[in-house]
């Protein structure tokens, strides 16, 4: 049987804060569990060491709820993928995520994995990951020490490692809505069902007519130790049009600018030459040709 | 800790660490052996059952997150068919149409589709399909578990 470690269950926020500042403090470490996709894999003990001890946030109502505030949408960390799919507001104002979410698992874990627990458990193969860097979300996060909040770009730190504080929990994820963006989300895994991305990729950039592209950002999962931007990638779209020409100069640049690696999902060039021809598909499709 | 919470209609309460996954709550502490574990890791689907109206993995949900909630087995499915000694829809139509083979996949793929059907979803082989792609079965190739399950969409 699986490793069974000690749960704590807060029923509001505040419990949970001092259960973190507690632990935190005793520098016994307390790990928390939403829907528990990755973590009830990790107490087989099979993939990495199991958690010590466990803080569960399925009481926690505060960190539920999607809205639309201050021209953000607002999306609470407890929230599924099958509410992220359900949600009349993802679907009118950013529906890539829509898209996104039914890419994750299949029923079993779009029911159960959170977008909170995307971005804690910080995979490089995290699906909706490089569709917040792109759309330059900001995670909220909370503690006894107050509310802070941290831009997706400079959230995933190192191999799943992240700039929450041990005392802090992840509350919501706010995706900015600039009139006239696109985004784009593209996914390639082994099968159409239940596969862990090889590549998964996310582009977002608003028109301004004549002026070409502007606020071009690019971003990447399973090709880097973290979800990725790629800089000079964007430079080369940004102020452009994504007729023939730029779609190869900006395929080119990506598989330049990517250092993957070999691993038992996939390969480093499969990643690289895999990555460019979905930017090159995606480009062609919003040039029109 | 102890755990309160609906099995297919009937309470039922344990005292048992708040991480014990409710597949060995079912199995173990409940004796309802009818959910199976394949793979333990939420690939397979093997351990499927219903939670709030909602298909999950029991392997993947530690049994304090199941306090106050209603879980639905396979052993319930034919609860209210039983009375006239019948089984469900579904069941019935696995028979007929051939869709168990060696079977260890096939309370995980009832409790899928009855989740599938229960929410009102369509006959169509695609929408089917996507509603069983959690759930793996290395014998039958899926045809007939396709077929059998669209066939109650039409009657239920």
């Amino acid at each position: 049987m699986p490793a069974e470690p000690p749960i704590e269950l807060p029923g509001h926020l505040f419990a949970a804060y001092e259960v973190l500042a507690t632990a935190a403090a005793a520098g016994t470490p307390v790990t928390p569990i939403a829907g528990g996709t990755d973590l009830m894999v990790a107490i087989t003990g099979e993939l990495r060491e199991p958690p010590a001890r466990l803080l569960d946030l399925s009481r926690l109502d505060a960190l539920r709820g999607i809205a639309l505030e201050q021209g953000a949408l607002v999306i609470g960390a407890r929230t599924t993928y099958t509410e992220l799919r359900r949600s009349a507001l993802v679907r009118e104002h950013l529906p890539v995520l829509v898209e996104a979410a039914a890419t994750i698992g299949a029923a079993q874990i779009q029911n159960r994995g959170t977008i909170g627990g995307n971005v804690a458990n910080a995979s490089p193969a995290g699906d909706t990951l490089p569709i917040l860097l792109a759309a330059d979300a900001i995670v909220l996060v909370g503690g006894q020490r107050g509310e802070r909040e941290i831009a997706a770009a400079d959230f995933f730190t190192g191999y799943r490692q992240t700039a929450l504080a041990p005392d802090e929990l992840i509350l919501q994820v706010r995706v900015p809505l600039p009139k006239g963006r696109q985004v784009r989300f593209r996914k390639v895994g082994t099968r159409r069902a239940q596969a862990i991305s090889k590549v998964v990729l996310a582009l977002a950039w608003r028109d301004v007519g004549d002026a070409g592209w502007a606020d071009v950002r690019l971003a990447l999962g399973s090709v880097a130790p973290t979800p990725v931007r790629a800089p000079a990638t964007e430079a080369v779209l940004e102020g452009a049009h994504p007729t023939p020409e730029v779609a190869d100069r900006a395929a080119e640049a990506l598989a330049n600018e990517l250092a993957p690696i070999d691993d038992v999902r996939s390969t480093a060039d499969y990643r690289r030459t895999v990555s460019a021809r979905v930017l090159h598909r995606l480009l062609r499709e919003a040039g029109g040709w | 800790m102890s755990f309160r919470f609906l099995v297919n209609g009937a309470p039922a309460e344990v005292d048992v660490p708040g991480m014990r996954r409710l597949l060995d709550v079912l199995r173990e502490d409940l004796g309802l052996t009818g959910t199976k574990e394949g793979c333990g890791e939420g690939e397979c689907g093997a351990c499927s059952v219903i939670l709030d109206g909602q298909v999950v993995d029991a392997c993947l949900v530690p049994v304090c997150q199941v306090d106050g909630h209603i879980v639905r087995t396979v052993e319930g499915l034919s609860l209210a068919a039983r009375e006239r000694g019948a089984l469900d829809a579904l069941q019935e139509a696995f028979l007929a149409r051939g869709a168990a083979q060696c079977g260890i996949c096939t309370p995980g793929m009832l409790m899928a589709a009855r989740a599938y059907l229960d929410a009102g979803g369509p006959a169509d082989d695609g929408s089917i399909r996507e509603a069983i792609a959690g759930n793996l079965c290395r014998c039958t190739g899926y045809t007939k578990i396709v077929e059998a399950i669209g066939s109650v969409v039409h009657v239920d």
